[in-house]
């Protein structure tokens, strides 16, 4: 049995080591497979706020997923085609700045959070699930039928982005931009752990009637730590966009919810790495099982189902020997 | 704006409508009794579907072809109660979505492996085929008026199932008190895998059914399976006569807004985008009246506790 600790740093060398050897052995494409597991990574970490720590089986995480990749596309696309972008009364420019976009995409995820956790944290139980399913169904047709940004289509955006004094075109210098990113958000997570708000959480989602009478506000909190969570994932889905240079509905679709919740629970739900290593390990996955059949979905569902069967806790729970938190 | 469209579009809402209460009976029925929240139930819907076809293909009989969607979907289902789900009743609901969401990639890409990427088809037989003419001179395509009479007999057949035989009785105890009546003799575990069979059969003879006038293809069950899900949580899941009117509420929903939605717009707006606004607002309406319904109850219409 392996402490999760050392555990952890085996997965952080793991995310340095590997793009040094794709770097001299000039594997570019390894360093875009490292890439995705780390975007993947960072939206399943907002969602192990709500669904680990909170309890909150958001089925509907794609929704802000989305709404950062559209935020990306619709800016981007502004400038790229000159045009200004009218926001009722205002008008403004597109802009390429990762910056704008970034801050853009945190900004309307958290407020799209906000009101679909005001809504949705009325239900509990599979209440929840189907109501935040029904969110991100709504997104997703939407932009279906809206045809101004390419609809079905999707939009392409020819150029990535540029980021202040870095050059994003080196898949190198975007891959570190995302690991930064990514190492910021699980500093946040291990420090929101540990926070007085953190605990409330974690007592919110065990029983949230005795959080009640020691004086806390279970459903404050949970809407909260909703919001961080979709902003969190908001930010993920422009960098995704960033990578693939490329925004369509399926971002929103509840293939993507479920995916993002698929990596929480490969890695090890409620744990601080579980979301980076179900990443990790779904994308080697989808990149191995992939080249060797085009019916790699069969065998990623064996996996699955032997998981929830019988390995309780993900891979961290069977490496370290301890079951994870319950949700 | 006619009345003749009118009346074509609320039946064609009704047609849906009663093709969702299939998939949505089977859904309430194993999440009443079992507790199971079964993603799984669109892949059961494709297995009636890619069954019927094969069995049209080889035989050219359409009422063999539905006999095989049912033997096959109640098949698949019970066999998957007996590997898998039968694990899970006791799981949290995150694992049994897990765990039926990885029996859809199995299910989907063994489809594929099986028989393919291409849709097969399933032809309406020339015996239901064509329109008939309603009273009023409304044309009206007779399969289609088939479907609403099928959805309704099922629905009259399970609600006389529940409310007036042994087996129902057995189900609408095990809804209430599980420990109780596996106490008073009944094999629990026999009659929920008769339970799941007997939801996976319907879920498979609406895909037969739907098969004939859509294509039938890998992934066909996903959507059905969203909008079921949407129905069942309207109507308040474990509730038969919740899910019948939920699918209703959806099916009319559904096709009315695609239809007045964006002739609504076109009273204030120009054509163009009163089209787009109309038919973007269409597509998200039955989404937007489940969480009304939610927020407004959120336990459904009809339900009791979530």
């Amino acid at each position: 049995m392996i402490p999760e600790r050392i555990l952890n740093l085996v997965v952080i060398l793991g995310f340095i080591a590997v793009p040094i050897w794709a770097v001299f052995a000039d594997e570019i494409f390894t360093l875009t497979l490292v890439t995705k597991a780390m975007i993947l990574g960072l939206a399943a970490v907002g969602l192990n706020i709500a669904l680990g720590i909170g309890g909150m089986v958001s089925f509907g995480h794609a929704v802000f997923f989305g709404i950062g990749g559209y935020a990306m596309g619709i800016l981007a696309h502004h400038a790229q085609t000159f045009t200004p972008l009218s926001v009722g009364p205002i008008t403004m420019a597109g802009t390429k700045s990762m910056p704008v976009i970034w801050i853009t995409a945190m900004l309307v995820s958290a407020a799209v959070a906000w009101v679909i956790a005001r809504l949705s944290l009325r239900t509990t139980g599979v209440y929840f699930i189907m109501i935040t399913l029904a969110f991100g169904q709504m997104f997703y047709y939407f932009t279906i039928s809206w045809g101004t940004y390419g609809g079905e289509d999707g939009l392409p955006i020819y150029v990535r982005n540029s980021f202040p004094g870095l050059n994003t075109l080196v898949p190198l210098q975007y891959l570190m931009l995302c690991g930064a990113a990514l190492g910021l958000a699980l500093l946040l997570q291990w420090r929101l752990r540990a926070s007085p708000f953190g605990l409330a959480l974690n007592a919110a989602r065990q029983s949230p009637a005795r959080a009640e009478t020691v004086g806390l506000d279970p459903m404050r909190i949970k809407l909260w730590a909703f919001v961080i969570s979709g902003t969190i994932t908001g930010l993920a889905g422009a960098l995704f966009a960033d990578l693939n240079r490329f925004v369509s509905p399926t971002m929103f679709s509840w293939q993507l919810s479920g995916e993002l919740i698929i990596l929480i629970i490969i890695g090890g739900v409620g744990r601080l790495f579980g979301p980076v290593i179900g990443a990790a390990v779904f994308v080697t996955l989808e990149h191995w099982l992939g080249g060797l059949t085009d019916f790699w979905h069969v065998w990623l569902g064996v996996i699955l189902l032997f998981i929830v069967l019988f390995g309780r806790g993900g891979i961290i729970g069977f490496l370290t020997g301890k079951e994870g938190p319950h949700v | 704006m006619s009345v003749i469209l009118i009346i074509e579009q609320v039946l064609n809402g009704l047609q849906f409508g009663v093709m969702l209460f299939l998939m949505a009976a089977g859904l309430t029925l194993i999440f009443g009794v079992m507790g199971l929240i079964n993603l799984a139930h669109g892949s059961l819907y494709m297995v009636g579907a890619f069954a019927a076809a094969w069995v049209a293909g080889l035989t050219g009989s359409f009422v063999l072809a539905l006999g095989a969607a049912l033997a096959a979907a109640a098949a698949a289902g019970a066999l998957i109660e007996m590997l898998v789900i039968r694990r899970l009743y006791k799981a949290a609901h995150l694992d049994q979505v897990l765990a039926t969401f990885a029996l859809i990639l199995i299910f989907s890409e063994g489809t594929r492996w099986v028989f393919g990427s291409f849709p097969l088809f399933l032809d309406v037989p020339a015996y239901l085929s064509g329109p008939i003419t309603l009273p009023g001179g409304i044309q009206y395509p007779f399969y289609r008026l088939v479907l609403i009479g099928i959805g309704v007999a099922v629905a009259l057949a399970l609600w006389w199932l529940t409310a007036r035989t042994r087996l129902g009785i057995q189900i609408r105890a095990g809804e209430n008190d599980r420990e109780m009546i596996a106490a008073l003799g009944v094999d629990i575990s026999r009659l929920y895998t008769l339970v799941f069979a007997l939801g996976a059969a319907l879920a498979g003879l609406a895909g037969a059914l739907v098969g004939a006038i859509q294509s039938v293809q890998v992934g066909m069950g996903e959507p059905v399976l969203i909008l079921a899900f949407v129905v069942i949580v309207i109507g308040g899941i474990g509730s038969i006569r919740g899910a019948f009117i939920g699918a209703l509420l959806v099916g009319l929903t559904d096709t009315l807004g695609g239809i007045f939605l964006p002739e609504l717009f076109k009273l204030f707006m120009g054509t163009g985008a009163a089209t787009q606004t109309g038919s973007a607002l269409a597509s998200m309406a039955v989404y937007i009246l489940m969480s009304i319904v939610l927020i407004w109850r959120p336990a459904g219409l009809f339900g009791g506790q979530s």
